[in-house]
């Protein structure tokens, strides 16, 4: 058995992500039982519905309210092994604490989120021995990515006694949860500290910086094949690719980013700075550009979202766009890009807009704005292409793994798929309750009860 | 503006808000302040021979988010000398005349209870309070609540009590007793003018378990205390009702006691018989303070029941304060759940489901399903209401009460979180008004379907 303790490289400089606080601070005990004492611990609870793993809400706050801290905890993780990091990053005002009966009664929703960070965090401190695996089943898993469903199940799958092996591609495991997470949520080291509980929770092996490709060509490559021959099963857990392009005129050099690298390098690379960039303009309208607006925002530059469609148009939640906005963000509704605009030494100066109707660009209305920084998060390509060498694996048109909702398995009887990959880009909530889902049918394989009969697996 | 002010035994008030004797009530200053914020009187700190008091000395019992729903104390009566106490009572008379001070007063021989009334009289005070209720401590030395539990020996010290004073005399009773009746005809025999009730509750307040010591934890020990505070208030009200329902002691003023904490309390004590009330936890937990609004609450509430005094008040409800067997069997109620109020969280269908009789149902579901959740009786239609309350939550359903199987218990009504969203309607009985008393009289007190041996002896008794 492994141990492993992921960690950010020691480098010179401090990281930008250090310089934001918890908008959403962990909770000191009393404030955790004074806020856990007012949930009405309701039957057939709605929050319960509204959670994607069915976390068991009103329970595991009733046992914070009571001091059973460890239980409140095993309730969570039961249901969801990343109960941490989801209680940190979940959008909570959509999802279970949107639920809460208390906003038919025009009182704040209980405070969901943080309860569950609290419990968590809290009995792990005391105990991280929460849960023991079963015996070895001499069973071996590979998972490829290293991401939030991965982590996920490499959890259960340790605990039901399986042999996990977990190939990176990245330096820092975790995906989007380690490297994509808003800094004011959730920052680098306390995502690598659940992941580092995950992997002590049995037998998992963590390979970072090592691909899974078609064909293998460098030591830090594993054939598709080999990884086939070598495990009983596979779990691919791709994520998405590099950010999308805009394909207009300007866009290459220096000055243009993609907003996920852009939020990876804030997080992670210490020797991001942001000199001589007063004005930011990010184009997009979903929870990424509102994300890196933000940020950007919060760091003192002049950040305006700008977004082709209508303000009822935005794909951003509405609790973020009002709580960006309060930071300063802006956000510009009804432009299109046409060109980002450079000076004769190529240093950005704007991006030149047009106005839209419905999306469609109206000629004859070009403005130029100005910006020092261009950051795009219109979304982020596929890199489910190493998928199609797995021998019965397919993807749809628009590049998803295909699988099976009902067990997450794909084409190929040895091989399932969840997260990202398979749903577009989802939280990371979603991500946990796909991989849970895999989980259970992957154990029922593995232990030679094919789907049907076997029961769901949980910590 | 109704009149507020109150003549017990004797003793006159400009309100019936008194501070019972207790911590409140230590020192001349805190008696003047508080006198200061409102309050009618004040019962000072039991005086008696200086003892010696123990660190730690509260314990506190909280609900959910409430602080103190109930305190305890093993504090013993004033550790301040007699000669102290003595001149700031003189004091306080000097300048509140008009404010009730009343002397708790605790010692064991007659000599001594001849003494201490003397001097306290001599002091000023208006009237004496024989504190024989104080359930911890003084207890064992054969004082404080030892006293109540043995009504001769109440009878007889408070008998002494009224030879020696001149001011009236209430002697103050501990619930720590089977029956409260005993000690209060006690009170009756002893010919002493009052009664106040109730001191408070033998108690241990929890148990630190990492020290495995009871609370609260005098080094590694404690003791049991007496329980007061909010918590308390039904016990006292019981009690309370006991005596102000006694054809005899119901002519003595009583000064009721017991989780007291605002006006609507207080207005509860008073309907129930009491010409005054005490407070304590609450001017513990939040200060003199809180007198202000129980003076205008009580006040308001007086004028909106068109009474001109709070004497028109007291009693009112004591006459419906019956034995079981008095009420009426064929009163019926049932639940009533508001489709506008209901926010879906279905405390109510769980409360009847597993604490109740099973007759909450929740829409949507099948005969079978009805019957597997644990269902017996399935009525013929169960409406489908949306939760309608403001923004109510999409697909949430409003539980439905099977009136037929209804039995009026209040369970569902009691934990509903929202205020008048349950309401317990009456409908009209196919039965007629009769009590359990009323069918003893007419012969009719057997219930079929009980034990054979019971149904055997009635038979043979009926011949």
């Amino acid at each position: 058995m492994t141990h492993h303790s992921p960690h950010i490289p020691d480098v010179e400089g401090d990281r930008l992500e250090v310089l934001y606080e918890d908008k959403k601070p962990p909770y000191e005990g009393a404030e955790a039982i004074a806020e856990a004492n007012r949930c009405l611990y309701c039957v057939d609870a709605p929050c319960i519905k509204a959670c994607p793993t069915a976390i068991d809400i009103p329970t595991f706050i009733r046992k914070i309210g009571t001091g059973n801290v460890k239980g409140a905890a095993r309730t969570i993780l039961t249901q969801n092994l990343l109960g941490k990091s989801c209680g940190q990053v979940c959008p909570v005002e959509v999802l279970c604490a949107g639920a809460c009966v208390y906003n038919d009664w025009n009182r704040d929703p209980i405070k969901i989120g943080r309860l569950q960070r609290y419990a968590v965090e809290t009995a792990l401190a005391e105990d991280p021995q929460l849960f023991k695996p079963k015996a070895p089943t001499g069973k071996r898993v590979a998972l490829v990515g290293a991401g939030p469903a991965s982590i996920a199940a490499a959890g259960w799958l340790a605990l039901e006694g399986h042999e996990v092996a977990i190939y990176e591609k990245k330096l820092l495991p975790g995906g989007l949860n380690t490297l994509g997470i808003a800094p004011y949520k959730m920052k680098v080291e306390e995502a690598l500290t659940e992941i580092t509980w995950v992997l002590s929770l049995g037998n998992v092996e963590l390979y970072q910086g090592v691909e899974i490709v078609p064909v293998s060509g460098s030591p830090e490559e594993v054939s598709v094949a080999t990884l086939l021959q070598q495990y009983d099963a596979v779990l691919l857990g791709l994520g998405l690719g590099p950010d999308s392009r805009l394909k207009i005129p300007g866009e290459d050099g220096g000055g243009v980013v993609g907003a996920t690298h852009l939020i990876e390098r804030l997080k992670a690379d210490p020797t991001l700075r942001f000199k001589g960039v007063d004005r930011a303009i990010i184009v997009g309208g979903g929870n990424t550009a509102v994300d890196v607006a933000h940020e950007l925002a919060l760091l003192g530059i002049d950040a305006t979202m700008v977004y082709r469609g209508g303000d009822h148009e935005l794909s951003a939640y509405e609790h973020e766009l009002a709580s960006g906005r309060v930071d300063g963000m802006k956000v510009l509704c009804e432009r299109s890009p046409v060109a980002v605009l450079r000076d004769n030494i190529g240093k950005v100066t704007g991006v030149r807009v047009i106005r839209t109707e419905d999306k469609k660009p109206v000629p004859g209305t070009e403005e130029d704005l100005r910006a020092d920084l261009v950051v795009v998060a219109v979304g982020q390509s596929r890199a489910t292409e190493v998928a199609r060498s797995f021998p019965g694996v397919e993807l749809d048109t628009r590049g998803r793994v295909i699988v099976d909702p009902k067990t997450h398995r794909t084409g190929n009887p040895k091989v399932w798929s969840a997260g990202d990959c398979v749903n577009g880009g989802k939280e990371v909530v979603n991500a946990v309750a796909e991989a849970k889902i895999a989980v259970t049918s992957m154990h029922a394989f593995l232990m030679g009860a094919e789907m049907g009969a076997e029961k769901g697996v949980g910590a | 503006m109704a009149d507020l002010s109150i003549d017990f035994a004797g003793i006159k008030s400009p309100n019936p808000f008194w501070l019972a004797s207790a911590p409140p009530t230590n020192t001349g200053d805190q008696v003047m302040r508080a006198f200061d914020a409102g309050w009618g009187g004040a019962v000072w700190k039991t005086l008696g021979n200086p003892i010696v008091n123990v660190s730690s000395r509260f314990g506190g019992i909280d609900y959910g988010n409430t602080r103190m729903m109930g305190l305890n104390n093993i504090e013993l009566i004033t550790d301040r000398p007699l000669e102290v106490n003595l001149r700031e009572i003189r004091e306080v008379k000097r300048r509140y005349p008009n404010h009730a001070v009343i002397t708790s007063l605790m010692v064991e021989t007659k000599e001594e209870w001849k003494e201490i009334i003397q001097r306290a009289e001599e002091a000023g005070s208006d009237g004496h309070e024989l504190n024989f209720g104080c359930p911890h401590g003084m207890c064992e030395r054969g004082m404080g609540s030892a006293v109540s539990s043995e009504p001769k020996v109440l009878r007889e010290i408070a008998s002494w009590a009224v030879e020696f004073a001149t001011k009236p005399v209430i002697v103050k009773l501990s619930p720590n007793v089977t029956d409260i009746v005993e000690p209060g005809e006690a009170v009756l025999e002893s010919k002493a003018h009052g009664i106040s009730l109730i001191n408070t509750i033998k108690s241990i307040m929890g148990i630190d378990l990492d020290r495995m010591v009871p609370l609260p934890r005098v080094g590694d020990a404690s003791t049991n205390g007496g329980y007061c505070g909010p918590a308390v208030k039904p016990v006292a009200l019981h009690m309370v009702g006991e005596l102000t329902r006694h054809p005899y002691i119901a002519k003595l003023p009583i000064s009721g006691i017991g989780g007291i904490s605002n006006w609507r309390d207080a207005a509860e004590f008073i309907a129930l018989g009491c010409t005054s009330v005490q407070v304590c936890t609450a001017v513990m937990h939040y200060g003199y303070r809180i007198v202000e609004d129980m003076i205008e609450g009580l006040n308001d509430f007086l004028d909106s029941k068109g009474m001109k005094s709070v004497l028109e008040l007291r009693g009112r409800a004591a006459p419906q304060y019956k034995n079981w067997g008095e009420l009426d069997l064929g009163y019926r109620v049932v639940a009533d759940i508001s489709t506008d109020k209901c926010i879906g969280c279905q405390l109510c269908y769980v409360a009847c489901m597993d604490g109740a009789h099973q007759c909450i149902h929740l829409p949507g579901r099948t005969e079978e399903q009805a019957r597997k959740a644990g269902h017996t009786h399935i009525p013929k239609l169960i409406p489908d209401r949306a939760v309608t309350a403001k923004g109510g939550t999409p697909g949430a359903r409003v539980p439905f009460v099977d009136e037929e199987e209804c039995i009026g218990c209040n369970l569902c009504q009691l934990v509903c979180p929202v205020s008048g969203c349950i309401t317990m309607k009456e409908v009209a009985s196919d039965k007629p008004h009769e009590t359990w008393d009323d069918r003893v009289q007419r012969g009719a007190d057997f219930v079929p379907g009980g034990l054979h041996v019971t149904e055997m002896e009635r038979a043979k008794r009926n011949g």
